[in-house]
């Protein structure tokens, strides 16, 4: 997937928004990944020489963070749960079955960025279980044969 | 002054100072990896621990960070203390099973193997930060940060490949106490080696002898920081006046 070009108003407005604090960093950059859906590279130098941060403290901080990707992702993000009740249902599966639908591993993004296939340790939904997370919308109870119609939905 | 005991022994020392430089004041061997002078302390590789007691309580802290304070009674060579070192430097000597420096180290305590399964990969690197720390302390640069989390941490440049901010100084090579940073000086290259890649930089010719003496990148940083003449760092040590 090619970079996505940044515009330096959409950066300047973030920055604005809190009157260019060093400190609010970590929001900033939060607000990054909200608007591109990953830091894109010339955001993360900008922020750094705007801020005066030094890039490889900003860099620091954008590996550090799960939340935050520095490569490009999906326009849909699927969290398959992997906690122990997900799996004792056959999570394992679940996840299989995506990764042949979606003809992408986990934690990669399909090629015509459509998705981003992730999987996360517990969503806290367990009597749901096996549970998949899409972009914030829980799926219960899934089977192999719900996943292909799941993944339909989106677009 | 502040008056405590260490290892049964009364100190005094300045307030502010830390339980390690009182100790080291006075003779006390405490190990370290982690600490330099040129650097604030971090309090990255543990090895430093020793037991302190207030009042009732016991506990174990890292005495590069911890400060001395009135009464405080500090024991470097408990059991628990031994017990706790052994177990950092088990785990050193598993992140880094060929790196000659923690070996070394290892031996003087009285270790030869760890508990714990070896990397495979030929690491030296024990994130001890006194690179990325010197680098941003004593250089101003803070070309290099420790990046990722967890087992993926490591040092590197910004994506591992951005190196405007490097002046191919060197200092992250010299202060490295596992020699995890390589550095090679090849006629008008210097080749710098960090655990996630290596860079080529180029040197300055001297403008007598004709000798690579510096990289070019920390001539022009020293230029700019003194405000020296451009003219006045075009000689090598050898042919100065």
């Amino acid at each position: 997937m090619p970079e996505i070009s940044v515009k330096n108003e959409t950066l300047n407005c973030i920055l604005d928004r809190y009157k260019r604090d060093r400190g609010q960093l970590i929001s900033i950059l939060q607000d990054i990944q909200a608007e591109y859906n990953y830091l894109p590279r010339e955001a993360v130098k900008f922020v750094s020489s705007e801020l005066g941060i030094p890039l490889s403290q900003v860099y620091s901080v954008a590996t550090f963070f799960k939340a935050f990707s520095l490569q490009p992702r999906g326009r849909h993000t699927i969290h398959v749960c992997m906690g122990t009740a997900c799996h004792v249902r056959g999570a394992a599966q679940i996840l299989q079955q995506m990764e042949n639908e979606t003809k992408t591993c986990c934690g990669e993004t399909t090629k015509d960025g459509k998705f981003t296939l992730e999987s996360v340790n517990c969503v806290g939904a367990c009597a749901l279980g096996p549970v998949v997370v899409v972009d914030g919308e829980y799926a219960g109870q899934m089977t192999v044969n719900k996943v292909k119609p799941l993944l339909e939905k989106y677009d | 002054m502040i008056t405590l005991k260490i290892d049964g022994r009364e100190i005094n020392a300045e307030p502010g100072k830390t339980v390690l430089e009182a100790a080291r004041e006075n003779n006390i061997y405490i190990p370290t990896l982690c600490v330099n002078e040129a650097v604030a302390a971090y309090g990255a590789c543990r090895l430093c621990m020793v037991e302190v007691t207030r009042g009732n309580r016991k506990r174990l802290v890292a005495s590069c960070l911890y400060e001395v304070a009135e009464g405080l009674v500090v024991e470097t060579r408990t059991e628990r203390v031994v017990n706790i070192r052994r177990l950092v430097m088990e785990l050193l000597l598993a992140r880094c099973p060929n790196s000659s420096e923690v070996i070394e180290m290892a031996r003087s305590m009285g270790i030869d193997s760890s508990r714990f399964q070896s990397e495979e990969d030929d690491n030296s690197c024990v994130l001890c930060a006194l690179c990325t720390r010197v680098c941003r302390e004593v250089v101003g640069k803070s070309a290099i940060s420790l990046v990722g989390r967890g087992t993926n941490r490591k040092v590197a440049l910004p994506f591992c490949e951005d190196t405007d901010a490097c002046i191919a100084c060197g200092s992250c090579v010299y202060v490295c106490p596992t020699g995890a940073i390589k550095m090679e000086d090849n006629g008008d290259v210097r080749r710098i080696t960090w655990p996630s890649s290596t860079h080529e930089f180029k040197m300055k010719k001297c403008a007598s002898c004709g000798s690579y003496f510096a990289p070019e990148k920390q001539i022009s940083f020293m230029i700019q920081k003194t405000g020296l003449e451009a003219e006045k760092f075009d000689l090598c040590m050898n042919c100065r006046p």
